[in-house]
Parts: C-alpha cells; sequence; structure tokens
C-alpha cells in the first residue's frame, strides 16, 4: 500500500525554485530534458520571429510581430511572442515556438513560485540569471536547430526605471540600454530604432517607434508579419510602469498602426532623420 | 526485565488529540469571513514577515494556526502542488478540494501513525469561484479531518469566544469594509473586554474576486486598513498623567481637626458640617458620636466634574 501523503520532496524546506524542484520531481515535465535523436530539427516546428523593446522615461515597450513561420510557409498569422512573466516584467522570445511557449510557462511559474515560497519577489537581475539559467540548460537542442532566444524587460522597483535584458543561445546574458531586438527582423529593427529613438520619447511615442520599427523588419525580412490591415492583426505591445505591465488593447494598438501606415503611404520608408541632427541626441 | 504498559487505542487517540489541541489554542485566532467580493482573513500577528495567512494558487489562499514550521512546511507543500499540477496541466486545473484532499491525508496519516508527534495545526483551505455562492471555506484539522465551513470560520486561541461574536452580528454578502470592521472587532474581543489591535500588528488579506489579475489574493497594507477600518478609538489607554504617578497626600497628624476647612481630611471626633448625602446641617454638632466625613476636595484632580 502506498503512503497517501505529500511526498516527503514535497514537504522538505529550503529550495525555492520551481524549476530546480520540477527537476528532482518529475524531470520529464522540464522543456530542457527531451532526450533528442541525431541531426538537424529545426525545420520541423513553426519559428517565432522579431521582437522589439524600448525604455522611456518612466517604463519600457516590448513589442512583437505575429507571425511564425515554418521554412518558406507562414504557419500562424496571430501567434501572440511577448508574455507578461510577472506584474513588473516581460519576456519575449523568437525561435521554436514550440520550446518557447513552454519555457515562458516554466519562467512564469518559476518567479510566482518563487515569490509564493519566499514572501517577497525576485530582484530584476534575479530574474534575469534565473531567464538565462533556463536559456543555458537548453544549449543541447539549440544546436540542432531548436534555439530559443528570449528578450526580457521589465521595471526596476529599486532603480525607478525599464530594464532591457538580451540573451545568446549559451545562457549569456547582456544588459541593453535604450533599446534592443531579436529575431530574424532584429537587424532592420535595430536600424530603424536607431534612427527613431530618442531618450525622452513619452509611453506613446515610445509604442510608435517600436512599431516603426517592425513595419521595417516586417519590409525587409520574409519571416517577420507586417501588419495585417484586411485581418486587423497587429503586433502584440505590453508596455510596463510603475504601476505594473499591461497588455495595449487592440484598439490602441491599431490606431497608432493606422497612423504609422499612414505615414507610410506618404513616404514607404518611413519618417526621415535629420542629416547632420544632434539635437534631439540619440542613444548608442 | 521490563513489561510495556497496555494503553487502549481510545485512550492513545485522545492522549495525541489532547496534545494537539493544546498546542492550538495556545497562540491567536485567525478569522475567516465571507462576503460580497469574496473572502476575508485575519489574526492577530506582530510579526510583519512570519506570515498565518498566504497565497496558494491563482484564486486558493492558507490560513493556519499552531506550530509555525509545521504550518510553513505544509504552506510550502501546498505552493509546490498547485504549482506542479497548473504547470504539468492548466491553471484552472488547481482546486482547493484536491489541496485540502492532500493536507487531510497528510495530516490523517501522521496522527494516526505510532511514531511521529502529531502536527499541532489547524488549516484553511479556502478558494473563490465565479460568484459567492461557489466559494468554499475547507477547515483541516490536526487529526486529518476536513469540514466544509459556512460564512465565517474561526480557528486557534479562545476560538469559541471570537465566534459567537462573529456568529451575533454576521452579515452575508456585506462589503469589504463592514467585513474588515467585524474580523478586526472580534479578534480584539474577549470574556473580560474589548480592545482595539493596533494596524501593524493585524495581519489581514482578500482573496478578491474584482481583482483583474488572474491571482486573487491580495494583502491589505497597514494603510489601507486604517482607511478600511475608520476611527476605532485608541489603540491603548492613554498615558497616566505626571500628577497620577505621584503619591496622594496624607494627612499630617500635626494639623488640627478642623470642621469649617472643607480640605480637612483628617477624621476626628468632629462631625461634618452639614449631611454628605442630603445637604442638610448636622444637628449633632459636637456631640463625638460619629466619625465625621470628610467632604471631597474642590480641586483634588481626580474626581470627575
Amino acid at each position: 500500500m502506498s503512503d497517501p501523503r505529500l511526498p516527503a520532496s514535497y514537504l522538505q524546506p529550503g529550495i525555492s525554485s520551481f524549476s530546480d524542484f520540477l527537476a528532482g520531481e518529475s524531470p520529464e515535465l522540464l522543456p530542457s530534458r527531451r532526450a533528442l535523436p541525431q541531426g538537424q530539427a529545426g525545420d520541423l516546428a513553426p519559428h517565432g520571429t522579431t521582437i522589439v523593446a524600448a525604455t522611456f522615461p518612466g517604463g519600457v515597450v516590448m513589442a512583437g510581430d505575429r507571425r511564425a513561420t515554418m521554412g518558406n510557409i507562414i504557419a500562424q498569422r496571430d501567434i501572440e511572442k511577448v508574455f507578461p512573466a510577472d506584474e513588473y516584467s516581460v519576456v519575449g522570445i523568437a525561435g521554436t515556438a514550440g520550446l518557447a511557449v513552454e519555457m515562458v510557462r516554466l519562467f512564469q511559474t518559476e518567479l510566482e513560485h518563487y515569490e509564493k515560497i519566499e514572501g517577497t519577489t525576485l530582484s530584476m537581475d534575479g530574474k534575469a540569471n534565473r531567464l538565462a539559467a533556463l536559456i543555458r540548460a537548453n544549449l543541447g537542442m539549440a544546436m540542432q536547430g531548436l534555439s530559443v532566444v528570449p528578450l526580457f524587460a521589465g521595471f526596476d522597483m529599486r532603480q525607478s526605471q525599464g530594464r532591457i535584458f538580451s540573451y545568446d543561445v549559451t545562457g549569456g546574458r547582456y544588459e541593453e540600454t535604450a533599446f534592443y531586438s531579436v529575431g530574424s527582423g532584429s537587424l532592420f529593427a535595430k536600424g530603424s530604432l536607431k534612427k527613431l529613438y530618442r531618450e525622452d520619447l513619452d509611453e506613446t511615442q515610445c509604442v510608435t517607434a517600436v512599431l516603426q520599427a517592425l513595419y521595417d523588419a516586417a519590409d525587409d525580412d520574409s519571416a517577420t508579419g507586417g501588419p495585417d490591415m484586411a485581418r486587423r492583426i497587429f503586433p502584440v505591445v505590453r508596455v510596463i510602469t510603475v504601476e505594473g505591465g499591461r497588455r495595449l488593447g487592440d484598439e490602441e494598438v491599431a490606431e497608432i498602426a493606422d497612423r504609422v501606415i499612414a505615414g507610410r503611404m506618404i513616404r514607404p520608408d518611413g519618417p526621415g532623420a535629420p542629416l547632420t541632427g544632434g539635437t534631439t541626441g540619440g542613444q548608442r | 526485565m521490563s513489561m510495556p504498559f497496555y494503553v487502549s487505542p481510545e485512550q492513545l487517540m485522545k492522549d495525541r488529540a489532547d496534545f494537539a489541541r493544546k498546542g492550538i489554542a495556545r497562540g491567536r485566532s485567525v478569522v475567516t469571513v465571507q462576503y460580497g467580493d469574496g473572502i476575508l482573513f485575519a489574526s492577530e500577528n506582530p510579526s510583519q514577515a512570519l506570515h498565518k495567512v498566504s497565497e496558494i494558487y491563482d484564486r486558493i489562499a492558507f490560513a493556519a494556526v499552531g506550530r509555525y514550521n509545521e504550518f510553513e512546511n505544509l504552506r510550502i507543500a501546498g505552493v509546490r502542488l498547485a504549482d506542479m499540477r497548473g504547470y504539468a496541466y492548466d491553471r484552472r486545473d488547481v482546486t482547493g478540494r484536491g489541496l485540502a484532499n492532500a493536507y487531510a491525508q497528510t495530516l490523517g496519516t501522521i496522527f494516526s501513525s505510532g511514531g511521529e508527534k502529531p502536527y499541532e495545526v489547524e488549516i484553511f483551505v479556502a478558494e473563490i469561484g465565479d460568484t459567492a455562492t461557489d466559494d468554499q471555506i475547507f477547515r483541516l484539522t490536526y487529526d486529518g479531518q476536513v469540514a466544509d465551513e459556512q460564512g465565517f470560520a474561526v480557528m486557534g486561541g479562545a476560538s469559541d469566544v471570537v465566534a459567537g461574536y462573529i456568529k451575533e452580528r454576521y452579515v452575508a454578502d456585506s462589503s469589504l469594509e463592514d467585513v474588515v470592521r467585524l474580523a478586526v472587532a472580534a479578534l480584539g474581543h474577549s470574556a473580560d473586554g474589548d480592545r482595539v489591535i493596533d494596524v501593524d500588528h493585524l495581519e489581514v488579506a482578500i482573496l478578491d474576486r474584482t481583482r483583474t489579475q488572474p491571482r486573487k489574493f491580495v494583502r491589505l497594507s497597514p494603510a489601507r486598513l486604517n482607511g478600511l477600518l475608520g476611527e476605532r478609538g485608541p489603540s491603548s489607554p492613554d498615558e497616566a498623567l505626571p500628577e497620577d504617578t505621584q503619591p496622594g497626600s496624607a494627612s499630617r497628624g500635626g494639623n488640627p481637626d478642623d470642621p469649617r476647612d472643607p480640605t480637612d481630611q483628617t477624621s476626628g471626633h468632629v462631625a461634618p458640617l452639614e449631611d454628605p448625602v442630603t445637604g442638610e446641617p448636622t444637628s449633632r454638632g459636637d456631640n463625638g458620636q460619629q466619625p465625621p466625613v470628610a467632604p471631597p476636595a474642590p480641586d483634588s484632580g481626580g474626581a470627575p466634574s
């Protein structure tokens, strides 16, 4: 007869990390513990693409396009790749969509689990490091083509400012200033933001800037989805301020996106920057 | 060779139950009350770090009395169980009933196993539903019994007195403000009088159905509690005035007894000028048969005006 009580490992104090507990209790549930046969698996599953994040005084914005691709096929038009990690942080993921979604779920549970057990939230750097540990554990699969590259952003209560962290497949964690982008269209998005970003943008202007950057990414990268005017599908935009994170409503994003598109009807390459500027002082 | 004494199973269980019950009654009470928008938990807890009430999952909360290390272990196990289930299945699949069952099995097994000390804890597991009728409060006792509570429940400390106080005043579907006031007043109520508990010594949390986030558990900060509770009177009696601590003036033997002096406190053989009750002049005069009663001093400070 088996013991009906809670297993001893559940009652063991000391571990406040959910992924560590899961590794001991049910390792098969960890996304990084899959046994994979030899060979490249990258073309088997849909890939998510471009994520853009930018800070503004008092917060941070993250936006992601809605396309998932599988080779030359558009696997999904309205996929969501930007998720709340907890109340004050947000994570966007480029790479293998299935693994990414699972990793986000694990990361969300990890943060919430720590908060409930310890009675306090992790610091912004602590959260960024936990995410790095999850990515590092996935290195084996990344080498077979199933890589997951997140972009992490949040509002740091101690420093009272928005912060952005980028990662590589080996779990390297790098703090970015002002703005950053990951995914296949990230080169174009970063180039666009270089010209558009200013330190004194307010929330709406910052959202407009990241939508312009996503438009530029979609313009030059086939795997990044532009605004779908026929189906009214627009990027997912999340804003985090001292009051916490929220997802911008579809109407709100649609209104800004419509203005961006209206501008592109006149000048398809988007707003131009002054040749010898310097009055507004761009970053980086 | 020594023979073990025979102890009947009834006696053994009774002894273990008495032991657990004593440990639980030692602390302060925890009150759980249902209201229109959710469920409220309140307890008197001077510590800001060691909680008696905590979040388990989106709609589930945990409250406990008894030995801290034992219920803390159970709380952590509950969080792990809930997070594990929510991760493996879905957030909607984590239920208060499942959690209460796991706790009941654990407490019951430990209680009836001979080798272990029974847990000296009592637990509430509460879950809010979409409407007030779907709300559930489970009470789990040290021996693994589960009871489904309706409306309100009290455990630990002088739970009968506190529960009696709430029972007289409880109204279903009341507002948060009313229910906080009721719960806090009940915690301050005891057989020998009511006291006002300082907000810093209160631990109050709610499962709030109206919260937009999926996680419905909220702790009420002292500032918010102050707003909800309103004016309750001073939490402690006024400080003693400087003159209150000085010794009273005793009679000095050298003074002559003067019946016309109203401040004269010396009792002698002289009757007062007037009857202290009726105010009539005493007819007895100096006959010395009755000991006189000194009239109160006009401004001694002690007498209420």
